[in-house]
């Protein structure tokens, strides 16, 4: 059997506007059928990724697969692509009715009745227009919408940022529910910036920083891949020689390191700790940007906020 | 969900994989006999619309449990309980867990907290080992 193509593959994707490099050679491959994380500081180049993905916008570099075409030539692969941006764009006077009409009209697979069905089970009228309804009801709408596409792929960009903790549980329980039944057939990819959500729902994840990609992979096999190290303030060489040292925190005597594994660890001088996803997140963050996250604040603003504004 | 199915709580925090914290709790479930040979369990979709997890983690804990031999998986029908895990019957564990209960309330009487009791345990817990591996 031949291996299954990506959802998305891309290869030294590049996206340069005049003064800065939003993107930078990035190469990620999105397994089909999974729900990846797409992590990074603001103005790491998420956004930037995303638009790329859905053919909004051009690379400068670098090449992108999406369902297997390129997204800005193959318009019947990108009909296959759902994308919600981070305002989650609805006519706030229309009602939800209005815009499953509305997307009758402007789709070419459209299964409105699912919207329907999805919202009265969420309690959601479809007869009131949707400004009045609460930011949780709207990204439900949104999402609803969204799949209606019958979208192979779903990009999402910060879906949750702006809801409460009960509205955010249950916009995920839709989206894991619609991944549930699609059976591997549909893939999602999200930005976020909340860990403890990322660790429920996705399989995958991609962290961006300062532009590039720092890890891509299957999230159990990431977290096994690394170790934290703890240990006396020694020569690190030796670890340095044998792994790959993520990021090294030193105190007076003592050091914490966080390694990817390159092979078995011999030194018994370090006791060696599982990483939780939080840790190896804000590690190789930390590590990516080290001014601007040990306190001295940001070394370039422009760096920070940059293409996302 | 039908009758005695049981429901799971997933916590992002836990620093155990959430696909673990299924397979734990449906170990628990029949330890304790609250599952029973014969029952079904959610489906995935039901798992994931309820407490909003990936698939994915859901079929990896299922499959575990299935490598394990506690379920199985009849096509069309639903996964259901197919062994009890190794170990004393649900019954010794109700049993063991009342007299604990009475051991705690008197710990607690006594004043001690709850990092005592624990350290208390796992203090006699390593004494017992000890014991046990001069003797063999």
């Amino acid at each position: 059997m031949a291996p299954p193509v990506p959802a998305i593959q891309t290869t030294r994707l590049t996206k340069r506007y005049r003064r800065n490099t939003a993107l930078s050679d990035c190469s990620i491959t999105v397994p089909e059928g999974s729900i990846s994380a797409l992590i990074g500081p603001n103005g790491a180049g998420k956004t930037t990724l995303l638009r790329l993905l859905c053919g909004l916008s051009e690379p400068s570099a670098g090449t992108a697969l999406v369902l297997g075409a390129s997204p800005r030539q193959a318009p019947e692969s990108l009909a296959q692509v759902g994308f919600l941006a981070q305002e989650m764009p609805l006519y706030r006077r229309m009602t939800a009715a209005d815009h499953i009409t509305m997307g009758a009209h402007l789709n070419v697979r459209w299964d409105g009745q699912s919207v329907r069905d999805r919202l009265r089970g969420l309690d959601i009228p479809l007869d009131r227009a949707v400004g009045t309804l609460s930011g949780g009801q709207r990204a439900q709408v949104a999402l609803a919408l969204v799949l209606a596409k019958r979208p192979r792929l779903l990009l999402l960009d910060e879906p949750v940022a702006a809801l409460d903790p009960l509205a955010r549980r249950h916009f995920l329980a839709t989206l894991t529910e619609a991944v549930a039944v699609a059976e591997g057939s549909l893939t999602v990819l999200l930005s976020s910036h909340l860990i403890a959500d990322i660790e429920r729902v996705c399989d995958h994840l991609i962290l961006l920083a300062a532009s590039h990609v720092q890890l891509c992979g299957e999230t159990d096999e990431l977290l096994a891949e690394h170790q934290i190290l703890v240990g006396p303030k020694k020569d690190t060489g030796p670890i340095e020689r044998a792994h790959t040292v993520v990021q090294a925190t030193t105190t007076g005597k003592q050091s914490t390191l966080l390694i990817r594994l390159g092979g078995p660890l011999l030194d018994p001088a370090y006791q060696a700790e599982d990483v939780s996803l939080e840790e190896l997140v804000l590690g190789y963050m930390g590590a990516a940007a080290p001014a601007a996250y040990a306190g001295l604040g940001p070394a370039d603003p422009a760096e920070l906020t940059g293409e996302e504004r | 969900m039908g009758d005695g199915v049981i429901s799971f709580r997933v916590n992002g925090r836990a620093g155990v994989p959430p696909y673990l914290q299924i397979v734990q709790q449906v170990r628990q479930a029949l330890r304790m006999g609250v599952l029973e040979v014969g029952d079904q369990l959610p489906t995935v979709r039901e798992v994931v619309a309820a407490v909003a997890v990936n698939p994915n983690t859901v079929l990896k804990a299922y499959r575990e449990l299935e490598h394990e031999g506690l379920i199985e998986a009849r096509a069309g029908h639903g996964t259901f309980v197919r062994a009890l895990p190794p170990g004393p019957p649900p019954r010794t564990f109700s049993r063991l867990g009342h007299s604990l209960d009475r051991w705690v309330r008197e710990a607690r009487a006594a004043g001690l907290d709850n990092e005592a009791i624990e350290s208390l345990l796992k203090g006699t817990l390593q004494a017992i080992d000890t014991a046990e591996e001069d003797i063999a």
